[in-house]
């Protein structure tokens, strides 16, 4: 395999460069795909028929700290990806593993708010609002959690194999992931959760 | 007993029994033909698992085919049913889902695959590639694809086909007017293909983007990658609406949500908006890589470079923005305004343009060109002005105060089969004929080729213009039956002639194919239409597993034929070992997982649908350990098979 070492580790072989970029129109797709429902979200935002409306339901407390957590977490996957270049591999697998508790802990406090909207009566079956708020979050966080087993699959790998072409390529692309559930996290903050409370 | 009963039909037939046991016998064969003639092991070390583009493209063109005949089943039975008035061969309910199947097979997995079955064979090859960027993903595309057919395949005869028709539009499409399980099988299997499509397009995108041959900068693609690239454009940016779309409804059907209910906020109008953000481009989807086909047919048989090729790839580039901007012409009559029915009706129209500088680019292709007619030009002939009566009702039906008279009648299926069946389905078969000899080593019968030829495009004529009549007199569409007093009789009748026809011309395809393998010969050089243009022409018939065994340095967008004409030198290097990837099972055995998880899902057997995914799951988590490199051919090794051929670099 031809390995260019004028390049970061992560860009070093023909196929790493191919899954770069292939991964950067994978999210294109995913910004289609959440573009979709938020726009789903707008439409059915007012149509709450007998249920509640977010204003209602919404708590500011939760959504602070999973906002603090995730934007926290997409800092520390970018020190993880800086540690890597450097080629740090302890401080970079202690970045990831603080990123990955991060998201833990995000997706705790979001399944506690998820919680709280079915013991205030919002759930799937209630309205169409209720529904399209829960599947727009649900979304989110069945993307988050799927990183969370993700992350945890790099992280042993890199402990098995060290810092390989391979390794630091998956540890790169799941940066990328990371930091897209984080910007989609901003637009749901300020568009499904402020624009409500408002 | 009772977990059984979910899988009984709802509304039996003897048709239904009879291909039921039609099913299992055919399965049985084939699985005792396999074990007799001892080929499960080649069937599984060269097909099953491969991750080769051109075996997987073959293997996607295979499926088309197959399911093309299954579609056509379904259209000549709907074309016997309504041949005379008042006919009962089949009653309402089966009436609507034979419709439902015709069209999603069509177009989900009869043209789907069999555009991405020749981009898969063809555009490595014509930018001088040794693979797709991703192969293992490709693999993994089609069989999530063969998966999502199967699923949707087995409806018929497990639990109910789906019967709101190929729009699928709510309210008839909820648990209320839909009761049986059919639309469960609809989403879930066009969820499952849609993910492999979605995969497919980055796939091929990365690749057209960063592994072309030298030289070949975008400007000198070939007309077909062209294509190629901006489908998948459109694919990756149409496919997740849909995705999000069939959730919505898997989850009011299955979930108790009011997505597109009429009660507590639901809105059953979102269902044909996300339906049609997807579906519009979805038809450029299929059409492009049709004009891509068209392109390199009409210019290798016209010995002409193509004209315009400048203002057709903007056309391109312009028909992919637009479509994605005249969804809401699929429903004009539904109340949404004068104001934005005018403003869906200006851009409609706007796509007639950049169609019509395509056309006339074609002509001026021929023009003064040496015309061979050969099969596939025979198609692409017949093509241009089919095609253009098909644009030019569209552009009718695109005028939104007209459009109350021809909505949802017979007019309406006359146009879409007028431009998709001379549009897709001719560039198609033209393109399976102009490149068999790449995929097997020998020609087609041209002259059997031209009598199927002529009893498909007659048989077309046939079929769908009386349609154009009896739907400016009112034929509703999806109508099972009519009274005699409407007159309707004596032009459906003339339909049902019309699709004898074609059925006949494409069992004259298959008996060619048939008598082509028998009697054809095998030794017909590089570049057997002798006029081939770009660079897939200047490697083997069939093509060797490495493509190109060194790579081709391109200077023009005509490679092969300035090489001919000019003296380029497309292939300058010395033969060095090439890399490949290898062959994996897990492609087929994630795909067979997706198909119990789809099922599963459909009858609401949880434990099914939670087993299958932490399955899947499981599997992703443990492969990604997995370290596999790919392996190299030796130069030893390209050398003897270069010479089988008769030498390399020529």
């Amino acid at each position: 395999m031809n390995v260019n070492s004028t390049q970061p580790l992560e860009y070093s072989t023909e196929q790493n460069r191919l899954n770069i970029l292939g991964f950067w129109i994978f999210l294109g797709c995913e910004i289609m795909l959440f573009a979709t429902l938020f726009t789903s979200y707008f439409i059915y935002e007012n149509r709450t028929g007998s249920g509640p409306a977010g204003a209602e339901i919404f708590e500011i407390t939760p959504v602070l700290i999973e906002t603090i957590l995730l934007l926290t977490s997409s800092f520390t996957i970018g020190l993880a990806v800086n540690a890597m270049r450097l080629g740090r591999t302890k401080a970079m697998l202690g970045f990831l593993a603080v990123t990955l508790v991060l998201g833990a802990g995000f997706l705790s406090v979001e399944i506690y708010e998820f919680i709280h909207y079915y013991h205030v009566g919002a759930t799937l079956q209630t309205s169409a609002f209720t529904g399209m708020l829960l599947t727009t979050l649900g979304t989110h966080g069945a993307h988050v959690a799927f990183g969370l087993f993700w992350g945890l699959f790099i992280f042993l790998q890199i402990k098995k194999q060290g810092l390989t072409p391979q390794t630091a390529n998956k540890s790169f692309i799941f940066s990328l992931y990371w930091h897209f559930l984080d910007v989609m996290w901003i637009f749901i903050f300020s568009f499904i959760y402020l624009k409500g409370m408002m | 007993m009772e977990f059984f009963e979910r899988f009984a039909i709802p509304h039996p037939s003897p048709m239904i029994y009879a291909s039921m046991v039609a099913i299992a016998l055919v399965t049985i064969a084939i699985a005792v033909g396999i074990t007799y003639f001892k080929k499960w092991g080649y069937l599984w070390s060269e097909w099953l698992t491969t991750t080769d583009h051109k075996r997987i493209g073959i293997m996607y063109i295979i499926s088309a085919l197959l399911m093309l005949f299954r579609g056509g089943a379904d259209a000549v039975m709907m074309r016997l049913q309504t041949a005379v008035p008042e006919n009962a061969f089949l009653d309402a309910q089966h009436y609507n889902e034979v419709f439902t199947t015709h069209g999603v097979v069509m177009i989900i997995f009869m043209a789907m695959a069999f555009i991405i079955g020749l981009m898969n064979f063809v555009i490595p090859l014509q930018i001088g590639a040794r693979d797709v960027a991703f192969p293992r993903l490709n693999a993994l595309s089609f069989w999530l694809y063969f998966a999502g057919a199967m699923l949707f395949n087995i409806s018929f005869v497990i639990g109910g086909s789906p019967d709101a028709g190929w729009t699928n539009y709510y309210p008839l499409a909820n648990n209320e007017f839909s009761p049986s399980v059919g639309v469960n099988y609809y989403n879930w299997a066009l969820q499952i293909s849609g993910i492999g499509t979605l995969m497919t397009g980055i796939n091929f995108i990365v690749t057209i983007l960063k592994m072309r041959a030298p030289g070949m900068t975008l400007m000198k693609m070939p007309m077909f990658v062209w294509s190629g690239l901006i489908t998948n454009v459109i694919i990756v940016f149409a496919f997740p609406v849909l995705t999000i779309a069939l959730l919505m409804g898997t989850f009011d059907r299955q979930l108790g949500t009011f997505f597109f209910a009429t009660t507590d906020g639901g809105m059953d109008m979102m269902w044909a908006n996300l339906f049609w953000i997807w579906g519009h481009p979805e038809v450029y989807i299929l059409i492009l890589p049709a004009f891509g086909i068209y392109s390199q047919i009409i210019s290798t048989f016209s010995e002409r470079n193509l004209y315009g090729y400048k203002s057709m790839v903007a056309s391109m580039v312009l028909i992919s923005l637009l479509s994605f901007l005249v969804w809401l012409h699929h429903f004009f009559t539904m109340g949404q305004g004068a104001l934005t029915n005018s403003i869906f009706s200006v851009t409609t129209m706007a796509i007639a343009v950049p169609t019509g500088i395509k056309i006339f680019n074609w002509l001026l292709t021929m023009w003064k060109g040496k015309i061979r007619f050969t099969t596939p030009m025979m198609y692409s002939i017949a093509f241009i002005p089919l095609f253009t009566i098909g644009g030019v009702t569209g552009v009718m039906l695109g005028i939104a105060s007209a459009d109350y008279q021809y909505h949802n009648t017979m007019f309406l299926v006359a146009h879409f089969h007028n431009v998709i069946i001379p549009g897709v389905v001719f560039a198609m078969i033209a393109g399976l004929i102009y490149w068999w000899p790449k995929m097997f080593g020998f020609m087609l019968n041209e002259k059997i080729g031209k009598w199927a030829f002529w009893f498909i495009t007659v048989g077309f004529c046939f079929s769908f213009f009386p349609m154009y009549i009896t739907g400016l007199d009112g034929q509703a569409r999806r109508m099972y039956t009519y009274s005699e007093s409407t007159g309707f009789g004596p032009l459906n009748m003339l339909s049902f002639f019309g699709a004898g026809l074609m059925a006949i011309g494409f069992a004259v395809l298959v008996y060619n194919i048939y008598y082509s393998f028998r009697k054809s010969p095998r030794n017909i050089g590089d570049d057997p239409w002798n006029g081939g243009r770009s660079l897939e022409w200047a490697t083997h018939n069939p093509v060797p597993e490495y493509n190109f065994a060194v790579t081709p340095h391109v200077i023009s967008s005509e490679a092969l034929w300035d090489q001919k004409k000019r003296g380029h030198q497309i292939f300058r290097d010395k033969i060095e070992k090439i890399h490949m990837p290898n062959n994996t099972g897990w492609p087929i055995m994630v795909a067979g997982l997706f198909f119990v998880f789809g099922f599963s899902f459909i009858f609401n057997i949880w434990a099914g649908v939670i087993l299958s995914a932490i399955a899947i799951f499981g599997f992703m988590g443990y492969r990604s350990f997995e370290k596999d490199d790919g392996r190299y051919i030796s130069v030893e090794e390209i050398k003897e098979t270069e010479d089988k051929f008769g030498g390399a670099n020529k």
